[in-house]
């Protein structure tokens, strides 16, 4: 059973897969027909009016140095106005060499991670071997394009290391984009972020700087965006796998923030 | 905004793009190659909405090389342009049409060189220069004054040149990377 016989949009079915029970459906391999859930259906006069705003707002970063592919993000779930969970993980391991960052809908994002790391797990269990950086993100958005047009709303970024050719960086959303890259940054706090980022980002970085790099980039985006807030995730990626950092309240970070600038402040004084 | 030109000379096909991906403000690549190879002698440039371009791009991509597998032959610039047509007309009247706009160069053996402009609309032309984008406003002014139908390679590289400049001037984002290819030997310049 793939996917697209488990999910059904208001009537509309896809059961489109190859009798010889391959990983990926026939609906890959043609351009979606008019039978595909792109617009509102016939049946809904009106659309079915939402119960509260969707989860959305979030900084998510990652980059690629010398030391392999350092991925970031803050922990705030917002609906609206209302944060609904100051401590969500937004960087999901899929398998050991690969992490992904989500942003935007927080419940697509959930799903969508599921599914691809089921759909990793099939490929691998069936070819014996795992599928690159760049096929993960091609599935994941030949899976994503049947929804564009919905309100699906998902802007994940695919932070892994391949045996072959080393580290990768891709971006996928539900919009059908999908650009490899060595710096992304998404989410409502994201031009905050690129600020920091775009500045202090070398190669040649160390491991201890990158990680410090990250980390100021995503304080600074949760100090100006209200959307995003509470804790920072860091992970990184090298040939070894994927490390997990403990996660850290930037409510710290900013009070030593306060005190470098106070102090620099005294010293301003005592020198005039 | 997404800049493509196409320069048509007796033996050549000159085009260029520009290099940015951006998502809303933010300038999310700036190396970003919009140009498709669909044969040896065949290009497909594609700008226009985020996934449809990559998507209706790769997929015409794959049907040319299907067609070269099951015949032996590659598809000619004109039956390649057609091909492209009447599948964006499709799915014009679908529930998912592409939003692209397309231009398609290609090195004919017996025809020659051509040039084909294609919108999201499905409307196709065999043109001697074209563009799309609001860089387009800038630079067919300039096209119709200095294009001749005999205009030597480098004469249409100091043409492309003048229609860079006026756009990169012009235009509201200043990193404007513009990537050649010249289509004849099909190497980047």
């Amino acid at each position: 059973m793939t996917v697209f016989d488990q999910l059904s949009l208001d009537g509309l079915r896809f059961n489109l897969t190859s009798e010889k029970n391959s990983a990926i459906p026939l609906d890959f391999f043609t351009p979606p027909s008019a039978n595909s859930a792109s617009f509102c259906l016939p049946n809904h006069s009106t659309t079915v009016r939402r119960p509260f705003p969707l989860s959305h707002g979030t900084t998510t970063l990652g980059f690629i140095f010398q030391g392999g592919v350092i991925a970031a993000a803050d922990t705030r779930a917002s609906a609206g106005g209302l944060v609904a969970c100051p401590a969500v993980h937004k960087i999901t391991p899929i398998h050991s060499h690969l992490v992904v960052t989500s942003s935007g809908s927080g419940a697509d994002c959930m799903l969508w991670e599921r599914i691809l790391t089921r759909e990793i797990r099939l490929y691998q269990l069936r070819h014996r071997r795992r599928l690159s950086i760049r096929g993960t993100a091609k599935l994941l958005s030949f899976m994503l394009h049947p929804f564009k047009g919905t309100e699906v709303c998902v802007a994940l970024t695919l932070c892994g290391w391949d045996k072959e050719s080393g580290p990768k960086l891709i971006y996928v959303c539900s919009d059908g984009a999908r650009l490899q890259g060595d710096i992304f940054s998404v989410g409502s706090g994201s031009p905050y972020a690129y600020g920091v980022l775009d500045g202090g980002l070398k190669w040649s970085l160390s491991k201890d700087e990158a990680i410090s790099l990250a980390r100021e980039a995503v304080f600074r985006a949760t100090h100006r965006d209200a959307y995003s807030g509470n804790n920072v995730d860091l992970f990184h990626i090298t040939a070894q796998g994927w490390s997990q950092r403990k996660r850290e309240d930037l409510k710290e970070e900013y009070y030593r923030d306060m005190e470098k600038r106070s102090k620099d402040r005294r010293g301003k004084i005592k020198r005039e | 905004m997404e800049y493509l030109i196409g320069i048509q000379g007796q033996d050549f096909v000159l085009v260029a793009a520009d290099n940015v991906a951006a998502s809303s403000i933010i300038q999310m690549k700036h190396d970003y190659d919009k140009m498709f190879k669909l044969s040896e002698k065949i290009l497909l440039l594609c700008v226009g909405e985020a996934g449809d371009t990559v998507q209706f791009a790769e997929y015409i991509q794959k049907n040319v090389q299907l067609y070269k597998m099951r015949n032996g032959y590659e598809l000619s610039p004109a039956a390649a342009a057609n091909f492209t047509r009447k599948n964006l007309a499709d799915y014009l009247r679908s529930r998912t049409p592409y939003h692209v706009n397309l231009l398609l160069a290609g090195y004919d053996d017996s025809d020659g060189p051509g040039l084909y402009y294609m919108d999201y609309l499905s409307s196709l032309a065999k043109a001697p220069f074209a563009a799309h984008g609001y860089g387009a406003f800038l630079t067919l002014s300039i096209l119709d004054r200095y294009y001749r139908p005999d205009l030597t390679r480098d004469e249409a590289m100091d043409l492309l040149k003048k229609c860079i400049e006026e756009v990169s001037s012009a235009s509201i984002s200043r990193r404007f990377h513009l990537h050649y290819l010249h289509l004849f030997n099909l190497f980047h310049l």
